[in-house]
């Protein structure tokens, strides 16, 4: 005897990840799903992909496409199997990805992800298998589901006004860019089976070819919830659903389309550190900083704009190469309000235990709002800078030592107001002899390597130095 | 070599360390610094990098990327993470190994993207649906953040099982060196893995059990798993006085506030002493029960009213423990702080 069917070989011989009879499918006689996978089997052997073939099944009745084909699976959340497959295809560059979703799947919760996924043009091929409800959750109405369709939650019909217009999705696919093959067929008779067929052929070999997404909707019979025998059901999808979703390629860019990698690569930590741009030795060999106490807690403050984080930043950036432990926290949220924005550095000798500075040792103000609410909190053996070419009074009954700095002037006279931060920076360290001259015009040329810059920050510089000449 | 970066940049860094392989995203203030640094690093290197269309979407890429046994890191503040709870059951269901970060806003709702530690109870209890866990990382400091983003890969790869970071918007915005240099990373084969190759045919990723008896192996099997990462991954710093009379503890951004607090009662003459677990889920209650000796008062500090608090009250349920701490962004001051703890240390005496 000559055996006239063969199960494919893409299929499992015995369902073994099948609880219970392993040798029929889960599916509902006369189900447009059975029909389906034996058209993806068939194909999928024939093009000889089934090793590279991962499949994402969803949550619906092809829940459980896992049980049928052999072949690596993944189960997706409800509507997120265009997702799962994304990552899948993404880390499967030469991986044939295939996701199986239906109408509620697909075209309500995962609506988003699905097009998405689409808009990417990612590898992948997704069946939307479309029978106008939700098949497995018991009937429920689906955004496919045709207008006056009674279904468990329509049960007096889809009405227009109360649940919108039945949705179609290869419309709404081969509008977008990316796409390659956009297609609605049918398996329902025998006419509809051969150009089904014809077409998952392409968009498979269009995976093979990594040509793209392919979207493949599928109308499905569903006997059971429709409350029709097998025979009814496919005669209905030709005489009413179809007419509501006609079958037809609706996008076929198949032959333009290049192939379209994404390679992946597995690096060492030569190539990462490369792109970190790290330095081979393991330290700047600079000494320790001296500092006048085993910890120094600075605040930088001003209108935002002037610099202050980026003063801060220097001051840590300085500390760093030093070898020391360093924070910087930049102020935010209600602290920005005013127009006050500050950044806090600590730089210690041992681990530092809170980074926020409540009560500064040196204190920068630049403008007026953060000289009148920071000053009084300074510590009272601490220093307060501030910003006398726009701060013309300051609060009465300071503590620590209070230095006016014209910092605005000074900068304009090296070459920009924008420099105020590096006068600052100039006086500050000869106030408190964290840093010698010379280390900060070695940071500043680092930083700063166009020369005209340069030179205005050098100026900016040794302006702030000298002027600390006046208060020690 | 020694880099002053921000603590979400040095979660990227040390993922690319870890060998991490690909990540998947969505922006949310405080933690896009995380986005940027992988869109600009993944990708040069060869190494996956996709800003999903939401949450939902990202989470589920981790899912897609895991299965297919790549290193695979997400991150994502409050919002973000409470859109990917469901994802993440999915991920401990099937045993899926993957890092999420959660850089902690304020909430609940919009709330604002000032620090605070609200989302102690969904990431340490669990967050989605089911009876699941996941290991859950507490760093301190930006170096900590890098050193603790290493460990999680191999932690979710030798658990198999998702890992979080918990940071928030101080730590992540907040900059301090790291040294960066070759580590030595676990490397645990996947032939589980979904791959383009014959060898994975036969792998099959789900959480799907429709059996009853089936399933409930399942579960048993996942907390027979979690009951060994508690007796061996719990773990905690202790700091301060070894012989104290009185016992601080927070975790996080808190526990620097408190180190401060600890050498300042120091300073004045009470010898004090921080606990400061590193891992929150296992909660390490041993250190606690071997650290708090009788009668000691403890001070339990958060940025939260009330959630970590439990924890340390479930690991010593004979102690006095008091709670203290403020939200809605603000960070506890060590002035308060140091108050509060005299304050405990004279109500205990006085008992
Ligand atoms: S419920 Fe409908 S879609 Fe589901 S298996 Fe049965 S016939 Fe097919």
């Amino acid at each position: 005897m000559t055996k006239v069917y063969e199960k494919s070989p893409a299929f499992f011989e015995t369902f073994d990840r099948k609880p219970g009879q392993q040798h029929t499918t889960h599916y509902c006689p006369g189900c447009g799903h059975g029909t389906l996978n034996k058209i993806m089997a068939d194909l999928v052997a024939e093009l000889g992909i089934q090793d590279q073939t991962i499949y994402v099944g969803p949550v619906g009745c092809g829940v459980f496409i896992y049980y049928y084909f052999e072949g690596a699976c993944a189960s997706a959340a409800h509507g997120r199997a265009s997702a799962v497959a994304t990552g899948i295809s993404r880390s499967n560059p030469d991986g044939i990805v295939v996701s199986y979703q239906g109408d509620g799947d697909l075209a309500a919760i995962g609506t988003g992800n699905a097009i998405h996924a689409a808009n990417r043009g990612e590898n992948m091929i997704v069946f939307f298998v479309n029978n106008n409800l939700y098949g497995m959750t018991g009937g429920q109405m689906a955004p496919t589901t045709l207008l006056e369709q009674k279904t468990s939650t329509s049960p007096y019909g889809r009405s227009e006004i109360n649940d919108g217009y039945p949705l179609r999705m290869s419309e709404m696919m081969a509008g977008l860019e990316a796409p390659t093959l956009v297609a609605r067929v049918g398996v329902n008779n025998p006419k509809n089976i051969r150009q089904a067929v014809k077409v998952i052929r392409k968009g498979l070999e269009i995976q093979r070819d990594k040509k793209g997404y392919v979207f493949i909707e599928v109308m499905s019979q569903c006997p059971t919830n429709w409350k029709k025998d097998p025979v009814e059901a496919c005669e209905w999808i030709d005489d009413v659903v179809c007419k509501q979703y006609p079958l037809g390629v609706f996008k076929d860019l198949t032959d333009e389309r290049q192939a379209q990698r994404r390679p992946r690569r597995e690096v060492e930590f030569a190539a990462v550190a490369k792109q970190l741009g790290l330095r081979g030795d393991d330290d700047t060999g600079l000494d320790k900083m001296t500092l006048p106490q085993p910890e120094m807690r600075f605040k930088f403050a001003g209108f935002g704009g002037q610099g202050v984080l980026s003063l801060g930043l220097m001051v840590a950036q300085m500390a760093t190469e030093r070898n020391m432990e360093v924070t910087w926290l930049p102020s935010y949220g209600p602290e920005m309000r005013g127009g006050v924005a500050n950044s806090s550095v600590v730089i210690g000798e041992n681990p530092i235990g809170t980074p926020v500075v409540d009560v500064p040792d040196v204190l920068v103000a630049l403008n007026r709002p953060s000289m009148d609410k920071l000053s009084p909190l300074v510590k009272e053996d601490g220093l307060i800078v501030y910003n006398s070419s726009l701060i013309d009074q300051i609060p009465a009954d300071l503590k620590g030592k209070v230095c006016p700095l014209p910092a605005t002037t000074l900068a304009a006279e090296a070459g920009t107001v924008k420099a105020a931060n590096v006068v600052v920076l100039g006086f500050v360290a000869r106030m408190t002899g964290i840093f010698t001259l010379a280390e900060l015009e070695e940071f500043l040329c680092e930083t700063f390597k166009k020369p005209a810059l340069q030179e205005i920050n050098l100026k900016a510089v040794a302006a702030g130095w000298n002027a600390a000449e006046a208060f020690i | 070599m020694k880099k002053l970066v921000k603590g979400n940049e040095a979660v990227v860094i040390g993922a690319l360390v870890a060998g991490c392989d690909a990540y998947y995203g969505y922006p949310i203030t405080p933690a896009s610094e995380i986005a940027h640094a992988a869109s600009e690093h993944f990708l040069p290197l060869g190494k996956v990098f996709v800003q999903a269309e939401c949450e939902v979407g990202a989470i589920n890429m981790v899912f897609g990327s895991a299965s297919s046994g790549l290193r695979t890191l997400t991150a994502s503040s409050g919002p973000g993470i409470s859109l990917k709870m469901e994802g993440i059951s999915y991920l401990a269901g099937a045993e899926l190994p993957c890092v999420i970060v959660n850089v902690q806003r304020v909430g609940p709702g919009l709330g604002n993207i000032g620090p605070e530690q609200g989302d102690y109870f969904q990431v340490v209890k669990g967050g989605g649906h089911g009876d699941y866990r996941n290991i859950v990382l507490a760093p301190a400091s930006v170096e900590e953040t890098y050193r603790m983003t290493i460990q999680a890969f191999d932690l979710a790869d030798r658990w198999r099982t998702p890992v979080f970071i918990l940071t928030d918007a101080t730590l992540g915005q907040m900059m301090e060196p790291i040294d960066i240099r070759q580590e030595k990373i676990e490397k645990i084969d996947k032939p589980w893995a979904l791959t383009a190759e014959e060898a994975s045919n036969q792998n099959l990723i789900t959480s799907i059990y429709l059996d009853f008896d089936d399933m409930e192996a399942h579960i048993e099997k996942l907390h027979k798993k979690y009951r060994k990462i508690t007796e061996t991954e719990a773990s905690a710093e202790v700091f301060g006085d070894p012989d104290p009379q009185i016992v601080l503890t927070g975790y996080g951004i808190t526990s620097r506030l408190l180190r401060s607090t600890v050498d300042e009662l120091n300073a004045r003459g009470i010898r004090a002493a921080l606990i400061r677990p590193k891992t929150l889920w296992p909660f390490p209650e041993k250190i606690y029960q071997e650290t708090v000796k009788e009668s000691v008062p403890v001070l339990s500090v958060e940025m939260s009213r009330g959630q970590f608090i439990e924890d340390v009250r479930l690991a010593l349920p004979r102690h006095k423990v008091s709670w203290y701490g403020r939200v809605g962004g603000n960070l506890p001051e060590i002035e308060t702080l140091v108050a509060r703890a005299e304050q405990c240390l004279k109500e205990a005496t006085n008992d």
